[in-house]
């Protein structure tokens, strides 16, 4: 087993580059200086014990902590070496090109081909009727829902099995053509099967999507990303290649969390 | 190192317990070997015996380490030092198996040998071999219970002498053969034993590999140096 050592932090490479993120609510400091570059096409996995910033950080990256009054980010995140905290840039924009999958499946109250035509409606993607069918299929199809859902396209979204509506959610956050998606504990609550199923897709997903997966399953992180960063006290002890954060591990408090010892 | 106590506790005590397994190996090993030393020059019969059904004992603690493995790899999901700790006392307990069988092998051969005369101080050659490897295995032993990652590495170059004296004998028990074809038996059954003792020498650098693999994350990656030759030996008429 050779160590590979991982270029974790050339930037020429990244995707996303994170350079010395504070975030604070009110006076709390939430993440206190993370530097770390996300690679293109790459699964990396945010993982670290409860409240350590792991879903603060990954909602910097498509600006969801705007929405927190109390919220305050500071440092540098850019994106295809665009800062996406720059004055100009618009933040609905910014999250089409950032998708954002969440914990609970959160299909709109309306039908599975509304919930994924929505997003290319307002950001007026489909030129016709024809072509907005043909976006919600692909999406679809990508999202590996289409053979289950394509029957029954006019009815609920809520009406499909939590597993189902997890991927209609992906379906959805693809349909407006992002080149990252976001996911925050995407499989938390959905069964074993279903779980499968939707860590299948996120494999076949990274092939056109950079993907960042927040996950409490250390089991999940070691099967589904390329990457993984170890969240701690609002910084990052460690990150690297997956299969040596896993195996061989160089910080002792990522070995305790990661070993399930009393660290 | 860290190792902290798990959140889980039986998961400590499933690691204690297949490390304890791996030690206790070791030792029916270490005796298998000490007493294959004293059979080669005493040829007694009865400790021929005793050590082909020790063997028994050391094929079945592997199983039960097999066993454990198994069921913590399933049970527990081991990763980082733990997923390290299991496959190593895998591995090991699979060598320790395999110098056992040696061991074993060089008892069988008593039978034949105790009905011949001894060819020059072959035994006695044999037998330092032999006690050579058992230091090796007791040291490697000592430095995975005390997790001495420099330990290990120093009793896998060790390795080199017992290729050496192997090197030497092989060359001897040659020369013997040529003189004199009633030396052929006991020669050909000396060379076996030679060879395997070497192997067991080769099993036991493998454990230190193992163990460095434990401690380090990584298998030591310099070649080490080898010292058996004799795969290219000649037989020259005098």
């Amino acid at each position: 087993m050779s160590a590979t050592k991982t270029q974790s932090n050339d930037t020429n490479t990244a995707k996303i580059a994170c350079s010395d993120v504070h975030v604070f609510y009110a006076d709390k400091e939430a993440i206190k200086g993370v530097d770390l570059n996300i690679k293109e096409k790459q699964v990396t996995a945010l993982i670290g014990p409860s409240g350590c910033g792991k879903s603060t950080f990954l909602r910097c990256i498509n600006r969801m902590n705007d929405t927190i009054d109390i919220c305050r980010v500071t440092g540098n995140i850019q994106l295809d070496g665009q800062d996406i905290y720059a004055p100009e840039v618009n933040v609905v924009d910014l999250r089409a090109d950032v998708g954002m999958v969440f914990q609970k499946p959160n299909p709109f109250p309306k039908s599975i081909f509304e919930n994924v035509a929505y997003g290319p409606r307002i950001h007026g993607l489909a030129s016709s009727k024809a072509d907005m069918a043909n976006i919600v299929e692909q999406s679809l199809i990508r999202a590996g829902l289409w053979e289950e859902v394509k029957d029954r396209l006019d009815q609920p979204g809520t009406g499909l099995s939590g597993g189902q509506q997890q991927r209609l959610c992906i379906a959805r956050a693809i349909a407006v053509s992002p080149s990252v998606i976001l996911m925050d504990e995407p499989c938390s609550a959905l069964d074993p099967i279903a779980t499968s199923i939707v860590e299948e897709l996120i494999d076949e997903l990274r092939q056109n999507y950079t993907i960042v997966i927040v996950t409490h399953s250390m089991q999940q992180a070691a099967r589904v990303s390329q990457e993984t960063a170890f969240f701690h006290l609002g910084e990052i002890v460690e990150t690297g290649a997956t299969e040596e954060i896993f195996t061989n591990p160089k910080d002792p408090r990522t070995e305790s969390y990661i070993t399930g010892r009393i660290g | 190192m860290n190792s902290g106590q798990h959140i889980v506790a039986a998961f400590d005590n499933d690691l204690r317990q297949i490390e304890n397994l791996v030690v206790t190996m070791g030792g029916l090993v270490e005796q298998q070997i000490e007493n294959a030393a004293k059979l080669i020059v005493s040829r007694d019969l009865e400790l021929a015996e005793e050590l082909i059904k020790s063997d028994k004992q050391v094929d079945q603690i592997e199983q039960e380490i097999d066993e454990l493995v198994v069921r913590i790899i399933a049970l527990r999901q081991p990763k980082a030092q733990d997923l390290r700790a299991v496959l190593a006392a895998l591995k090991v307990a699979a060598d320790l198996e395999r110098i056992g069988d040696y061991a074993k092998n060089l008892a069988k051969r008593m039978d034949v040998l105790a009905t011949v005369p001894p060819v020059g101080s072959s035994g006695k050659t044999i037998k330092r071999m032999c006690l050579m490897v058992r230091e090796m295995v007791k040291d490697v032993l000592d430095a995975y219970i005390t997790r001495d990652g420099a330990s290990a590495v120093e009793v896998r170059l060790r390795d080199e002498e017992v290729d050496q004296v192997h090197n030497n004998l092989f060359r001897t028990l040659l020369t013997y053969m040529l003189e004199d074809p009633r030396n052929i038996t006991p020669c050909m059954h000396l060379l076996f034993i030679s060879k395997n003792v070497e192997r067991m020498g080769d099993h036991t650098t493998s454990i230190a590999e193992q163990i460095t693999f434990l401690i380090t994350g990584e298998l030591p990656d310099d070649d080490r140096p080898k010292g058996d030759t004799t795969s290219k030996a000649i037989a020259k008429e005098k």
